[in-house]
């Protein structure tokens, strides 16, 4: 996967939204009023007590946080090195992070008087995290998922119907996250008047990735004072997978000012270097305008966007948050990547050494650390976030583990 | 050169160019031009077409399945040029393609090629300063979107940032066909008009002469673009060019006389 070389153009920063060169609102025209009413009452809400009040609420009381930091001993004497603790955001209700993100965008919709709910979903967390949502507020909800991922994450297709969400299969491109993406904005520009889009991960268009990893970042507002007490200082490193990357921005973001502390994301090795082979934007990829926001994107040198394959369909897309683009750039994040098969033998790992099952798509930072861990001194601390659990991956799990044996 | 519309209203026509091929994208385009069209728009293929709906979606794969670029695009337009020298041509393509090839290099092979004007679907007006300067160093004619959701403030920046025309969308939505022309786009126009003297085209959603018709009672000009991308889904390339005029003669629009034509140099 040699590095493609950026072109020199770059988009020019006249409006918010910007992290370094990355970011910007890059949509039709029809969706600028929307936007732009989207930016203003959020920013109205973060200002309003009553607003910030019912999130938290409802973060403690349904969703279940503070999450664990949870100290994985055996997982730790197994690698022989540096310490390593768990953020248990699989723990939530609805299974993964996401639900931090609905129950804010749906306090937002609410108070904006939208009643029809869209949402694009890959590995069908953040999908089911909205239906759950619509459900709690009694909103209409229509969920966008490539028919690919349907069949691969078919539990929660069943969970999202359960939950009263219309889950619309989306048969174009690769049929994963990247075409239910172009298939919910074509929704939004046609129902613009009565229809809240709400985005799943720090993607799209401005306020979109400032938003939703606002919504995160209690992931590292706990976690950074959970190490403090537990250890008295700060881990050596953060590693979370980036898929779209709103766990790894949530996990980061608190962390940012710690100079000493790495930040290390971990996107899909997938199954090889070549083109469609796997989704490691910042080793494949080269700045671009995807789907709403300018960021590092697989394509091809007539930019035309990539094919691309992940075992875990919350990592199987070909761009990246913009604010990972400007940590990546700035060297402040490292990114790395694992395999398919890594991140399978990681899933077992975890599962027999401390009874956690990740999912996929956590389970590529479980990797990581598992590859880490061992060349850092015991006195080293790694802070790891379980972004979801696996239930949803059973399907997977049972025919891939068969495939290789274990 | 420059925008000109020969009729009342004029006619604009969108292709996917390089669906089914490159070759008969150029016989497609003459024979529109020679069947009335003021202005065509050479639609670049891109593979995450999200303002579009299924018709152009289907015809953009076409065209990338055999690998048609923005460059390909180029190439066409210089031979329209000349081949046709009154013919407004305007490149018609997502950001990517662009950005990927490179601003400048894009705006220096669009004005070498003889191209008028550029439409780029996302790309708004307050991140296309960098846009706009290379276009007006390539004296290249940026045109906007206006859509019926834009507030005056925005129509009226959308207004005062186009040249050639202002692009005005009849509806909320993507790209397609409707059996009539929207009711808020009477009113749209009206509102563009107070910011521009610019020609103002309508497109999204028109299909048919009656709808020509109706928008030529307050546009100036109407963008026929899935309707004819249809007609070349559903013809063999042979018979496309010929099924593409005869669609565009049957709209029924007049010639304007000599000396009247609509445009606005740039």
């Amino acid at each position: 996967m040699s590095k493609v070389t950026a072109t020199e153009s770059k988009p020019s920063s006249a409006i918010a939204g910007r992290f370094g060169a990355y970011g910007g609102r890059y949509v039709p025209e029809t969706l600028m009023a929307a936007l732009e009413e989207l930016e203003s009452a959020y920013a109205a809400a973060q200002a309003d007590p009553a607003f910030t009040s019912e999130l938290a609420y409802l973060l403690h009381h349904y969703a279940g946080r503070p999450t664990p930091l949870y100290h994985a001993a055996r997982l730790t004497e197994f690698l022989g090195g540096a310490k390593i603790y768990l953020k248990r955001e699989d723990l939530l209700h609805t299974g993964a992070h996401k639900i931090n993100n609905c129950i804010g965008q749906g306090l937002l919709a609410r108070r904006m008087g939208k009643r029809r709910i869209i949402a694009e979903t890959g590995a069908g967390q953040h999908g089911v995290a909205t239906a759950t949502v619509c459900a709690l507020f009694g909103m209409e909800c229509v969920i966008y998922m490539g028919e690919e991922d349907m069949r691969r994450q078919e539990l929660n297709v069943y969970r999202m119907r359960l939950l009263g969400a219309e889950v619309r299969g989306v048969s174009s491109g690769s049929a994963t996250l990247k075409d239910a993406i172009n298939e919910a904005m074509r929704d939004w520009v046609t129902n613009v008047r009565n229809t809240y889009f709400c985005m799943g991960s720090v993607l799209g268009a401005h306020p979109y990735p400032t938003m939703v990893r606002d919504f995160q970042k209690v992931i590292s507002l706990e976690a950074h004072a959970q190490i403090l007490e537990a250890e008295g200082r700060l881990p050596s490193a953060i590693i979370a997978c980036v898929g779209g990357g709103s766990n790894a921005m949530g996990a980061f973001f608190e962390f940012i000012p710690d100079k000493n502390v790495r930040l290390i994301g971990v996107e899909a090795g997938g199954r090889g270097t070549g083109s469609g082979e796997h989704a490691a934007r910042f080793q494949g990829g080269s700045p671009g305008v995807l789907q709403g926001t300018y960021s590092y994107v697989l394509q091809d040198d007539a930019g035309q966007v990539s094919l691309t394959h992940s075992v875990s369909a919350g990592l199987d897309y070909a761009s990246v948050g913009p604010e990972h683009a400007a940590l990546h750039d700035s060297g402040r994040a490292e990114y790395v990547s694992a395999s398919d098969a890594e991140a399978l033998h990681a899933t077992v790992t975890l599962a027999r050494m401390e009874g956690i099952l990740p999912a996929l798509e956590s389970a590529h930072a479980v990797a990581e650390a598992m590859r880490l861990a061992p060349k850092l001194q015991r006195s080293d601390i790694l802070l790891v976030n379980i972004s979801g659990r696996g239930d949803k991956d059973m399907g997977i799990l049972a025919r891939e583990l068969k495939l290789q044996g274990a | 050169m420059s925008i000109q519309f020969r009729h009342k209203p004029g006619i604009v026509v969108y292709l996917t160019i390089g669906d089914p091929d490159l070759a008969t994208s150029k016989q497609i385009a003459l024979a529109a031009i020679d069947a009335g069209a003021d202005v065509l728009e050479l639609g670049v293929p891109f593979s995450d077409p999200l303002a579009d709906g299924p018709v152009i979606q289907r015809a953009s794969e076409r065209a990338l399945l055999h690998g048609t670029r923005l460059t390909d695009v180029l190439a066409l337009a210089r031979e329209l040029r000349a081949e046709r020298p009154q013919t407004g041509l305007v490149i018609f393509s997502y950001l990517n393609p662009i950005l990927r090839l490179g601003l400048e290099k894009f705006c220096a092979l669009a004005q070498e090629a003889g191209v008028d004007g550029v439409l780029v679907t996302d790309l708004i007006v307050e991140e296309a300063e960098e846009y706009r300067d290379a276009m007006r160093r390539h004296k290249l004619q940026p045109i906007f979107l206006a859509a019926p959701t834009s507030p005056d403030a925005r129509l009226e920046q959308i207004a005062k940032a186009s040249e050639g025309f202002v692009y005005a969308i009849s509806r909320t939505g993507i790209t397609g066909t409707q059996s009539q022309v929207a009711d808020g786009a009477q009113q749209l126009v009206e509102r563009i008009r107070r910011y521009t003297k610019l020609p103002i085209a309508l497109g999204f959603g028109i299909s048919s002469a009656a709808h020509v018709a109706a928008v030529g009672a307050f546009a100036d000009a109407a963008v026929i673009g899935s309707a004819i991308v249809a007609i070349i889904e559903k013809s063999t390339p042979a018979e496309a060019p010929t099924a593409v005029a005869a669609f565009l003669s049957g709209l029924g629009v007049a010639p304007v006389a000599t000396g009247e034509t609509l445009a606005i140099p740039s």
